[in-house]
C-alpha cells in the first residue's frame, strides 16, 4: 500500500473510488428523501436546496435515487467481477496446465463467447431471461469470465516452464498444488488489474442494460435507466439526466485512471501467445462491456 | 498468402458453428414455455399449438437444431411472429443503414485518433499529451447512451446545427456517428500513442535520426508505419463492437438500421426475429476479426510464414 499511495493516478483513482464505495454504503442514511417517493405536484423542478439535484418527472428527489442507484452499480460492479475473475481463475488455471485436447476445448468455447461483441450477448441473455438485477448479473458474468480465462491460462503457461514448478513437479507435487500454491500468487496482481476495468465494464453494461430497459426495473433507481428517463426532458429538464449520466462517467473515470496506475505501477502485462498477437491486447479492451 | 487465408477460413468454421448454436439455444433458455411468452398465457390453445409447430418446438432437441442448421444453410432465418414477414428480408432492408452508421463512426474515430495520438507521442509527458490522454480516459467512460442525449442537447436542440434524429443526409449523420465512434476514438488514441511511443525507442529509429530526418518525417515515415499492426487490431475488434453498439445509438437517434430492429424484436418478444438480428451482428463481428487476420498478415508478412 506504501508503494502504491505516492502514485497520483493511483490515489486520485482510489480517492473517488472510495468515495463511491462510502456514498453506496453510507449513502443512503445520510440522504433524507426516499428514492421511490412521489410527488406529482413537484415534476421535473430544478436543481434548489431542498433537492440539490432537483426531481424527476414522478417528483421524486434525484439526488437520493443517485445515491441509491450507486448501490445497484456497486453490487454488479464487484459481484460481476468478482465472480467472473473467479470462474476465469478456475478455467484458465486448468486449460494452461492441463494443455492438449482439454486447453484446446476450452479455448474453442472461449472463442465462440467471444465471438459475440459482449454487450450483444449480454442484450440477448437478458432479452431472454427476462429483465432483472438477476439476470443482469448473470448475462454479464457469462460474458465476463473469459477475458479473465484468456489471461490467467496465459499467465499458467508461461509459469508453468518456470525453474520453480519443474522443482515442484520433481519433489512430487501435484498439478494441483502447483497451481494453487506456486503459480496464482503470481497471477493475483495482473487479476487485480483485469478486475479493476472489468468493473468499470460491468457498471456501464449494467448501465446500458437499464437504459435499454433490459436492466433493473423501476422503482428500484439505476442510473443507466435514470438516463433514459432524463432523455425525453432534456429540453425542460436537463438535471434529470445529467447527474446520473455524470455519476457514471465520474467512476468509470476513476476505476479507469486506478486500473491504469496501477497497471503501469506494477508493471502488469499480459502474457499471451506469440502466434497471436491479435490477443496482445491492452487489459481495459478486453473487458467486458468497457 | 493463400494457404495463410485458407487456414484462417477453417479455423473461422468452428466458431461460425458455435456462434449459432449458441443463437439456437438462446429460444431454450426462455424461462417456461417460449410460446407462453411469445402469445401471453391468455392465448387459445389453437393459437399456441400452431405456433409451437411453426417453429418446430415440437420436436425432439437435436431434430430441431438439425432443422435449424438447414434452414441456416439456405439463409432461412424464419420469419417475424408479429409481422410475417421473412426475418432475412427485414434485416436485409436494414442492414445498409448500420453499415452506413457503423462505417461514419469509424471515419470519424479515425480522423480524430490519428491526429491525437500523433500529438501525444510527439511530445510525451506534456501538456498537450496529458490533454490528449484525458480526452481519451473521458471518451472511454462517457458511456454512449448519455453521449448521445448530451449532443442532442448541445447541437440539435440549443445550436440547431444539426437534426435530432432520423436518417438523411449527411447532417443526420454526423451525431449518431460521433456518439457511435468517440469510444472508439478514446481507445485508438490511447493505442496509437502508447504503440508509438513503443516504435520510438527501437533501433532503426535512432538510425533513421542519425541519418538527419527530422522529427516530423520520423514519426510520420517510420514510427506510424510501424505502429500500425497493434491499432488495426483494435480497429477489427472495435468495428465488430461498433455493429453491437448500434442497438443503442439507433434507439437514441431513431435510426432505421439493424440495432433499432433488434430492440424492437426484444420489445415485442418475436424471438425469431431476435435470434436472425443476433446471428447476423454476431457473424459480421466474425467476418471483421477474419478480414483483421488477412489484413494482418499483409501488412506483417512474419504471421505468413508463422502460420
Amino acid at each position: 500500500m506504501r508503494r502504491l499511495l505516492p502514485n497520483v493516478q493511483v490515489r486520485a483513482g482510489l480517492t473517488i473510488v472510495a468515495l463511491f464505495v462510502a456514498v453506496a454504503l453510507f449513502g443512503p442514511s445520510l440522504v433524507s428523501q426516499s428514492p421511490t417517493t412521489q410527488n406529482l405536484s413537484e415534476d421535473l423542478q430544478p436543481p434548489r436546496a431542498a433537492h440539490p439535484f432537483g426531481q424527476d418527472k414522478l417528483g421524486r428527489d434525484v439526488l437520493s435515487r443517485v445515491v441509491y442507484g450507486a448501490r445497484v452499480s456497486l453490487l454488479v460492479g464487484v459481484t460481476v467481477a468478482g465472480i467472473s475473475a473467479c470462474i476465469g481463475l478456475a478455467v484458465g488455471a486448468f486449460a494452461g496446465y492441463a494443455g492438449g485436447w482439454t486447453d484446446e476445448l476450452i479455448m474453442r468455447v472461449i472463442d465462440v463467447l467471444l465471438a459475440f461483441p459482449g454487450i450483444l450477448l449480454a442484450i440477448a441473455l437478458s432479452a431472454v431471461l427476462g429483465p432483472s438485477l438477476r439476470n443482469v448479473l448473470l448475462a454479464l458474468c457469462v460474458i465476463g469470465w473469459t477475458g479473465y480465462a484468456r489471461l490467467v491460462r496465459a499467465e499458467v503457461q508461461a509459469w508453468r516452464t518456470r525453474e520453480f514448478v519443474s522443482a515442484a513437479v520433481v519433489l512430487g507435487a501435484t498439478p494441483r498444488r502447483i497451481v494453487r500454491l506456486h503459480i496464482v500468487p503470481h497471477l493475483l496482481t495482473p487479476l487485480l488489474v483485469q478486475a479493476t476495468f472489468g468493473m468499470a465494464g460491468a457498471i456501464v453494461a449494467e448501465a446500458s442494460l437499464s437504459f435499454l430497459g433490459l436492466g433493473v426495473q423501476p422503482p428500484t433507481p439505476s442510473w443507466g435507466a435514470m438516463v433514459n428517463e432524463g432523455r425525453s426532458f432534456l429540453l425542460v429538464a436537463p438535471h434529470v439526466a445529467l447527474f446520473p449520466g455524470l455519476a457514471i462517467i465520474l467512476t468509470v473515470f476513476a476505476l479507469h485512471f486506478l486500473g491504469d496506475g496501477l497497471r503501469d505501477l506494477l508493471d502488469v502485462h499480459a502474457v499471451e501467445p506469440l502466434s497471436s498477437r491479435r490477443r496482445a491486447l491492452p487489459l481495459e479492451v478486453a473487458s467486458p462491456g468497457a | 498468402m493463400i494457404p495463410y487465408i485458407a487456414r484462417r477460413l477453417v479455423l473461422a468454421v468452428p466458431t461460425v458453428l458455435g456462434v449459432a448454436t449458441l443463437v439456437f439455444l438462446l429460444i431454450h433458455l426462455v424461462p417456461g414455455d417460449p410460446v407462453d411468452v411469445m402469445l401471453g398465457e391468455t392465448a387459445r390453445a389453437v393459437d399456441k399449438l400452431r405456433l409451437r409447430h411453426q417453429l418446430g418446438l415440437d420436436r425432439p432437441l437435436p431434430v430441431q437444431y438439425g432443422r435449424y442448421l438447414s434452414h441456416l444453410a439456405r439463409a432461412d432465418l424464419g420469419r417475424s411472429l408479429h409481422s410475417g414477414r421473412p426475418v432475412r428480408r427485414m434485416i436485409v432492408a436494414r442492414y445498409p443503414a448500420t453499415l452506413e452508421l457503423a462505417g461514419a463512426a469509424l471515419l470519424l474515430a479515425v480522423l480524430i485518433a490519428v491526429p491525437l495520438g500523433l500529438a501525444a507521442a510527439a511530445r510525451p509527458n506534456s501538456g498537450l499529451d496529458a490533454a490528449c490522454r484525458g480526452l481519451a480516459v473521458l471518451g472511454t467512460a462517457m458511456p454512449n447512451f448519455y453521449l448521445g442525449p448530451m449532443l442532442i442537447l448541445l447541437f440539435a436542440i440549443e445550436l440547431e446545427w444539426a437534426p435530432v434524429s432520423g436518417r438523411g443526409g449527411l447532417a443526420h449523420v454526423v451525431l449518431p456517428a460521433l456518439t457511435l465512434g468517440m469510444g472508439m476514438a478514446a481507445i485508438l488514441t490511447r493505442m496509437l500513442r502508447a504503440a508509438l511511443l513503443d516504435r520510438l525507442h527501437d533501433e532503426y529509429i535512432r538510425a533513421a535520426r542519425a541519418k538527419g530526418a527530422g522529427e516530423q518525417r520520423v514519426l510520420l515515415k517510420h514510427a506510424l508505419r510501424n505502429a500500425v499492426l497493434p491499432v488495426i487490431t483494435i480497429l477489427g475488434l472495435q468495428t465488430g463492437a461498433l455493429l453491437a453498439g448500434t442497438i443503442i445509438t439507433e434507439t437514441i437517434f431513431a435510426w432505421p438500421g439493424l440495432g433499432r430492429l433488434t430492440l424492437l424484436a426484444i420489445q415485442t418478444r418475436d424471438y425469431p426475429l431476435v435470434q436472425g438480428c443476433v446471428l447476423v451482428i454476431a457473424l459480421s463481428y466474425v467476418l471483421i476479426n477474419l478480414i483483421t487476420d488477412v489484413l494482418y498478415g499483409v501488412i506483417d508478412p512474419r504471421l505468413r510464414v508463422r502460420a
